[in-house]
């Protein structure tokens, strides 16, 4: 097991739970543990529908195919169990939980992964959170702020990252972070996710965008354009610098 | 898990207080109403003539009205009454010291937490059990500055001018049906006095339990606040669970005077089996303020709206309320701001929580008197449903009769949204964790007003049963 992909995604078809069309069609893709893969494509392409089927939201279904994260199917596994296994996705458009701090929730959310019986040490807690914090740079009572709530786009996709920096998934997909944030909240989103995996080397990303301009700030070590449902072409870096020159209308051929 | 299924393990149905003490009391009158059993009261009591007329003229009014018909259900309430007791006496006088009340009312108060309650930072504790006060006790730092903190009756007895001034003039009798029934039968209930100028630094608690089972506890409670003076006064309330339904039905009058400033506290945890009928209003004077923070969370109907009457220019009025309506449940409640004077200003806010066929109702009156220029108030109210047979009704009513005064009213119904649940399960929570937290976050603006004991109590209610966890 030890030599498995952190995700292999094999032939993977998928549809919205109470519709026919399908959205997935026969994906294949592999990430080796601690790599950065990055997945563009135009919109309506699927790209947010993939994170969405391997988070497990329960709008979405899977008609064919096979997901392993460490070698293991994670198909029937509720959202919450993929989680405590190590899988994050940090969301395009966070949902508010007005009245619940962000420090109470991760709390909850750490408190979740220990062993029953096990209780949370707050005073690591809280130094954890601390250095999430300021990794974000966020003011620290940040964490005091109910979560999302009045949030601007920038200070969501912050809480994301934090969220993230706290709870250490070892497989994080990120949708669409990039979106609704400008050059100095890009920066800073980035520098904590590079800093992220700095920090744990193993920890594998695959970041889900539209823009080349994220790339900028996060490298990855493959690109891969997705187009109606499925992966067309392959490559290093590179690839999404031809994207950004030329777009995405060549690729619109199959359909 | 699906959703109707884990909601299920939501533990705010978990009633711990349901317990029975044996059976115990000194004298009762037979089940029923009549004037004879007025005259009882009264006789037991010992009271002077003038309360004896008051009681029997309630009697009239109470037989002249009909039952309302504009709230929760009433109509086995009828039936109910003809088989209840209106009276029961636990022992023969108020305790002032806990040693002195009888063994099996102290356990169960002990297992209520009283007077555990008392030895934390209590300026004064009050316990009723079914008709009466039995014990009541006030600090001698408190006592020595002219604080009074007795039964009523103690009240009436002891200073029979400043209750008579006040009693049943900010409540009348025949406000309602149930001012009425409980003008002729009243018995229990706190007589408050603090002196111009006090500021008690921690709260008077008075505990109400019935025991006894059809059975009508109907307390009265009177409370002067003089100029300049602060005080808090927190009233919790429960009951065993009963096959046959019980009746409480408290009238609590409140006088706010100039500068002052009062805050009064409910925490209903009635049993399942309790029409919880209770009429409750404040007169605000000048540039005083009275807050009403009212918690509903048990009884099979609640009707309660908390009143402020802002009499004196500058007044100020605050009413929140938070109601849980479980499964067999209604709780019709809300609040009533009178703006009779320029310059009042009052804010309700209002919560209720829905689950399974559970019922909650705001049902609220902003009145702005013509004159009362320059008034603010405004209504919050948010209701939250759990499932999609849970029901929530807004029933606001707005009469402002001046053109130079500002009203606002908002109201909002939400469910536990599938993206919530599916946000925090993705953080690692179990679906009834999600679930547990989105409530308290929904309640939260109210609990943290609550104090602490009664907070830890709010978030145990909804806290979730985990199967095998410890603890």
């Amino acid at each position: 097991m030890s030599n498995a992909p952190a995700l292999e995604i094999q032939g993977l078809s998928a549809k919205v739970a109470d519709e026919d069309t399908a959205i997935l069609k026969d994906l294949d893709l592999v990430l080796e543990p601690g790599q950065i893969h990055a997945i563009m494509g135009p919109n309506g392409s699927g790209k947010s529908t993939l994170g969405k089927v391997l988070s497990g939201h329960p709008s979405y279904q899977v008609t064919g195919g096979e997901v392993l994260y460490l070698g293991q199917s994670i198909l029937d596994m509720e959202p919450d169990e993929r989680a405590l296994a190590g899988i994050f996705m940090a969301f395009q458009y966070p949902v508010e939980i007005p009245g619940v701090s962000i420090a109470n929730f991760l709390r909850t959310a750490v408190q979740a992964r220990l062993e029953r019986g096990e209780e949370l040490d707050l005073f690591d807690f809280q130094d954890q959170l601390l250095e999430a914090m300021e990794l974000l740079e966020v003011e620290p009572s940040f964490a005091e702020r109910p979560v999302n709530d009045g949030f601007s786009g920038g200070e969501k996709k912050r809480n994301e990252i934090l969220q993230m920096a706290v709870l250490k998934p070892s497989l994080a997909i990120m949708d669409e972070t990039d979106s609704g944030l400008d050059i100095d909240a890009l920066q800073v989103v980035s520098k904590g996710v590079n800093t992220l995996h700095e920090q744990n080397p193993e920890m594998t990303i695959l970041l889900i965008t539209h823009y080349q301009r994220l790339l900028d700030y996060i490298k990855p070590d493959l690109v891969h354009v997705m187009v109606d449902g499925k992966i067309v072409r392959t490559g290093g870096p590179e690839l999404a610098l031809e994207l950004e020159k030329q777009g995405y209308a060549n690729w619109k051929v199959s359909s | 898990m699906p959703k109707s299924e884990l909601v299920e393990n939501l533990d705010l149905d978990n009633y711990k207080y349901g317990f029975v003490d044996s059976e115990s009391h000194v004298y009762r009158t037979k089940p029923g109403l009549d004037e004879s059993i007025v005259r009882e009261i009264s006789r037991h009591k010992e009271e002077p003539d003038w309360m004896l007329e008051f009681r029997l003229k309630a009697l009239k009014v109470y037989e002249s009205k009909p039952m309302p018909t504009w709230g929760g259900d009433l109509s086995d309430l009828e039936a109910t009454l003809n088989e209840i007791y209106f009276y029961v006496k636990p022992q023969e006088q108020t305790e002032r010291s806990w040693d002195d009340v009888p063994d099996n009312i102290k356990n169960t108060f002990e297992r209520l937490g009283i007077p555990e309650a008392e030895q934390q930072a209590l300026a004064g504790v009050g316990a009723q059990y079914e008709s009466e006060m039995v014990y009541h006790s006030l600090k001698e730092e408190w006592a020595s500055k002219g604080v009074i903190f007795d039964s009523i009756e103690d009240g009436l007895k002891n200073h029979p001018e400043i209750f008579k001034e006040h009693f049943g003039t900010i409540i009348p009798t025949a406000d309602n049906k149930f001012s009425a029934l409980n003008s002729a039968v009243w018995s229990g209930g706190s007589f408050v006095y603090i002196p111009k100028g006090v500021h008690l630094k921690t709260p008077l608690q008075a505990y109400f339990r019935v025991n006894q089972e059809r059975m009508g506890q109907f307390e009265r409670t009177l409370i002067i606040v003089e100029e300049g003076a602060q005080a808090h006064y927190i009233e919790g309330c429960t009951a065993p669970v009963y096959s046959t339904d019980s009746f409480h039905s408290g009238v609590i009058e409140i006088v706010v005077k100039k500068d002052a400033r009062f805050r009064y506290t409910t925490i209903q945890n009635w049993s399942n089996n309790m029409y919880n009928l209770v009429t409750q209003r404040a007169v605000v004077q000048e540039n005083a303020t009275m807050e009403w923070l009212d918690g509903n969370l048990g009884s099979k109907l609640t009707m309660k709206y908390p009143s402020c009457y802002l009499t004196g220019k500058g007044a100020h009025g605050s009413i929140m309320s938070i109601a849980y309506a479980g499964s067999g449940q209604h709780q019709d409640t809300g609040g009533k701001v009178v703006h009779a004077a320029e310059n009042t200003t009052s804010s309700i806010i209002s919560k209720s929580i829905s689950k399974e066929d559970g019922r909650s109702s705001y049902r609220g009156l902003c009145k702005v008197h013509e004159g009362a220029t320059g008034s603010r108030s405004n209504v919050e109210c948010d209701a939250l449903l759990i499932n999609n047979t849970s029901r929530t009704d807004t029933y606001p009513y707005i009469e402002v009769d001046e053109k130079r005064a500002t009203v606002g009213h908002e109201a909002t119904v939400s469910k536990v949204g599938d993206e919530q649940l599916f946000y925090l399960k993705n953080r690692g929570l179990s679906e009834e964790e999600a679930m547990a937290l989105v409530v308290r976050g929904f309640i939260e603006p109210i609990a943290k007003e609550l104090p602490l004991e009664y907070a830890v109590e709010l978030n145990r209610l909804i806290e979730l049963e985990m199967e095998g966890s410890v603890g």
